[in-house]
């Protein structure tokens, strides 16, 4: 996440990990999930499933931040994400844009 | 990262009827995102799903009973309202839920919809407006924008269409709401809201229909469609609801419109029969046995 | 079980054939109605919602007949009995929803006090002219229960009847009265409520787990679940099977559509009625229902003066239709003479069934009025050569 100025609670911050469950052959390969993922934490994979549409796969699974955005977007209940038990403090990765 | 069978299963299983799963709704169709959010809304305002009644009618949006695990009616075109009243006042202790599409309830519908609404009855109305008669291969509907293209406006809409949130509020609805599917977080917020207000609470759902509105209109996928929320709507609560005409492909205006306090059907009808029979009324609650 | 007493309103009464029909629904346990103003049957709305608010029930008038056939289907589905009255054009609007409640199994009731027709026709004056329509009036194959009362009194009873049949076999039930039957004022004898039976609504007592919308026993009638109890049900009008989940093939059309028309069919004995007089040995029998019935009497009286031989029967229950009797019939008398407030509706399945073993001659009237008896009398007369 960028920040144009760095929140004073910083050093403080408890930024929440999920982790991210793909049912790969609910998938209908819509994209929600991947366009408005706010981490760039999904990406379309190139493998078919079983209905022969692209699921999505996890790019980088430090990134998810079990916003569930994907969890509510997608229309076919394909996509969840679960609490991690061990949140960081302080430290929020850089990505781009 | 579990990208195989999963270990646990979706959040939302409990609500769905998981043996007619994957529904019928084609990709980058916003229905199910409605549905989602709707069952989001029920867990987090901690209504009881027992005491939730949905009644739909028919159309693409007309199956949602059909995969809601709640007691659920898919009833005739159009007259999921009426139903949902007579389920209403037979039995004023369920939650009643009309989940049906823009041509379903103010096409066919529209009758029931404009006195279910001048009453106030205690129902929730949710109206998934993807333009057009979608299950029926996408004819024009009271809601086609201008110069849209359908199977039976092939030459382009020349008909007005429906300002939704101005019909509901001009009928006297308490509660009117307007989000696209991309506004989920917004959207099951008024969904929620919606089921706790007493009375006839409305709520517009605008959704992407990929295989036949945008496909005939050029205009992408359902994805391209929720690209163009993204980018053209406006949040403005509280906007006068004849602001809120939706051209071709122009702004839509997103918010919660209307929230105001009125006596519902039951409140009224209990008043009026106290006030002519006094202390021998016995107040109606419901007539269920 | 006995009819609640807070409904039934014990005594002797001087009212119209509308208001007896409400006072039967009111006696029956029926504590919701939803309709719209049609004359002739406008007075048993006005009587329901006069009685309803200290009966514990709901009237409200609904904006047009769809949605007074929904809100009727909807409020039966709540658990609560509930009924409709409308007319010929109302009926009409009411068919597809009709179709609904049938296929999804509504019990309700629905009363169609008939007047000249087609169209918006005579809507003061009498007519029968709906009868077939009662039959086949929405789409698709189904069998109808339909109920003609011929007198206020009457009216009461079978209110009562239709709402216990509704029950019973789990549909919506029709009566179908007429104007002057509507209007015409009698005495009704209300009796005391723990003599009326009524038939309580069959709730499944399986748990929600086990339990499924549409599984039958030998009687074909499901259980119905209750609302709001964690039964979780989905029911549809589209063709569906047990589990009440749409399945859209012609095997599950087949078993769903013969199952909902041998509900009524194989149980049709315990559903149909009529009284039959005087037919030993008669050469010549008047079939009919409702007004009309009450018409033949002065002709078969005149006739019997004159020494013919004739007996009657009257339809209590119009359909199912009486078939064994009127095929056993057709095997002894020379003619069987039917009079009707229609240009000849129930006289074609009296025609059909009959398959000529004797004559059948119809007593037409196009409706606005009641049969003059002289022509039904000159019918009898013909019928005995």
């Amino acid at each position: 996440m960028k920040f144009w100025r760095t929140p004073l609670d910083q050093d403080r911050l408890k930024v929440p990990h999920g982790e991210v469950h793909i049912i790969k052959d609910r998938c209908k390969g819509c994209g929600f999930c991947v366009e408005y993922c706010p981490r760039g934490a999904l990406e379309m994979s190139d493998e078919f499933n079983v209905k022969g549409y692209h699921p999505p796969r996890v790019t980088e699974e430090s990134l998810c931040v079990n916003c569930n955005l994907c969890e509510m977007l997608c229309p076919e209940f394909a996509i969840f994400c679960v609490l991690k038990d061990e949140p960081e403090s302080g430290e929020v990765k850089q990505v781009e844009g | 990262m579990k990208v195989d069978a999963p270990v646990r299963e979706h959040p939302m299983e409990g609500l769905l009827r998981m043996d007619r799963i994957p529904h019928i709704w084609c990709p980058t169709c916003g229905i199910g995102t409605a549905l989602t959010a709707f069952a989001s809304a029920l867990e987090e305002q901690e209504v009881s799903p027992d005491s939730v009644s949905i009644v739909s009618g028919i159309g693409c949006t007309g199956r949602v009973a059909g995969y809601t695990k709640l007691d659920s009616y898919h009833t005739t075109h159009g007259r999921g309202i009426p139903f949902a009243v007579g389920l209403h006042l037979a039995n004023p202790s369920l939650k009643v839920v009309v989940f049906s599409g823009d041509g379903d309830l103010v096409g066919i519908g529209g009758n029931h919809f404009i006195h279910a609404a001048r009453r106030n009855v205690d129902i929730t109305v949710v109206c998934v407006n993807n333009f057009l008669y979608a299950m029926t291969g996408g004819q024009v509907a009271a809601t086609s924008p201008v110069t849209a293209n359908t199977s039976t406006s092939p030459y382009g809409n020349f008909e007005q269409p429906f300002s939704l949130p101005l019909l509901a509020q001009s009928c006297g609805a308490v509660y009117v709401a307007r989000w696209t599917a991309l506004h989920i977080r917004r959207m099951t917020k008024a969904f929620g809201e919606a089921l706790q207000k007493k009375g006839f609470s409305f709520v517009e759902v605008i959704a992407p229909c990929s295989t036949l509105y945008a496909r005939r209109n050029k205009l992408g996928t359902g994805l391209d469609l929720m690209k163009f929320y993204h980018d053209n709507s406006e949040i403005r609560h509280g906007a006068d609801p004849n602001d809120l005409d939706i051209g071709f492909q122009q702004k839509i205006v997103c918010g919660k419109f209307v929230d105001i306090e009125k006596p519902t059907f039951l409140d009224a009808m209990n008043d009026g029969y106290r006030r002519a029979f006094g202390d021998r009324y016995e107040e109606y609650g419901g007539a269920h046995a | 079980m006995k009819a609640d007493p807070k409904g039934v309103l014990t005594g002797a009464h001087y009212i119209d054939g509308n208001y007896a029909i409400a006072e039967g629904a009111l006696a029956a346990g029926c504590r919701f109605f939803g309709g719209y103003p049609i004359t002739p049957s406008t007075e048993i709305a006005e009587r329901f919602v006069q009685r309803a608010p200290l009966v514990g029930g709901v009237f409200i008038q609904m904006e047009d007949e769809m949605a007074s056939m929904n809100a009727v289907l909807g409020a039966s589905w709540g658990g609560v009995k509930s009924m409709t009255c409308t007319s010929g054009p109302g009926f009409s609007l009411m068919m597809e929803n009709f179709g609904l409640g049938l296929m999804l199994e509504t019990p309700c009731v629905l009363v169609n006090v008939q007047r000249g027709g087609p169209s918006t026709g005579l809507p003061t004056l009498p007519g029968q002219g709906d009868m077939m329509q009662a039959r086949w009036g929405s789409h698709g194959d189904y069998e109808v229960i339909a109920l003609a009362p011929d007198s206020p009194q009457e009216g009461f009873e079978l209110a009562i009847d239709a709402f216990n049949l509704s029950e019973t076999y789990r549909m919506p039930v029709l009566m179908m009265t007429d104007e002057c039957v509507g209007h015409m004022t009698e005495k009704v004898v209300i009796p005391p409520a723990e003599e009326i039976d009524v038939e309580p609504r069959r709730y499944t007592k399986k748990p929600p787990a086990e339990f499924l919308p549409y599984a039958v026993g030998d009687d074909l009638v499901p259980d119905a679940p209750p609302p709001g109890k964690g039964y979780r049900f989905h029911v549809t009008g589209l063709t569906h099977d047990e589990r009440g989940y749409p399945v859209i093939n012609a095997e599950a059309q087949d078993k769903l559509v013969r199952r909902l028309v041998d509900k009524v069919k194989k149980n049709a004995k315990d559903i149909i009625r009529f009284e039959e007089m005087d037919t030993d040995g008669a050469d010549v029998v008047v079939v009919s229902y409702g007004i009309t019935s009450r018409v033949v009497q002065p002709a078969i009286e005149k006739a019997k003066k004159k020494g013919i031989k004739v007996g009657q029967i009257r339809l209590i229950v119009v359909w199912p239709f009486p078939e064994e009797k009127i095929r056993e019939l057709a095997g002894r008398v020379k003619t069987l003479v039917v009079p009707e407030l229609n240009l000849g509706q129930v006289v074609l399945e009296v025609e059909r069934l009959s398959a000529g073993k004797c004559g059948v001659t119809p007593v037409t009237h196009a409706g606005g009025g009641v049969h003059d008896p002289e022509a039904i009398f000159q019918a009898i007369k013909e019928g005995v050569k």
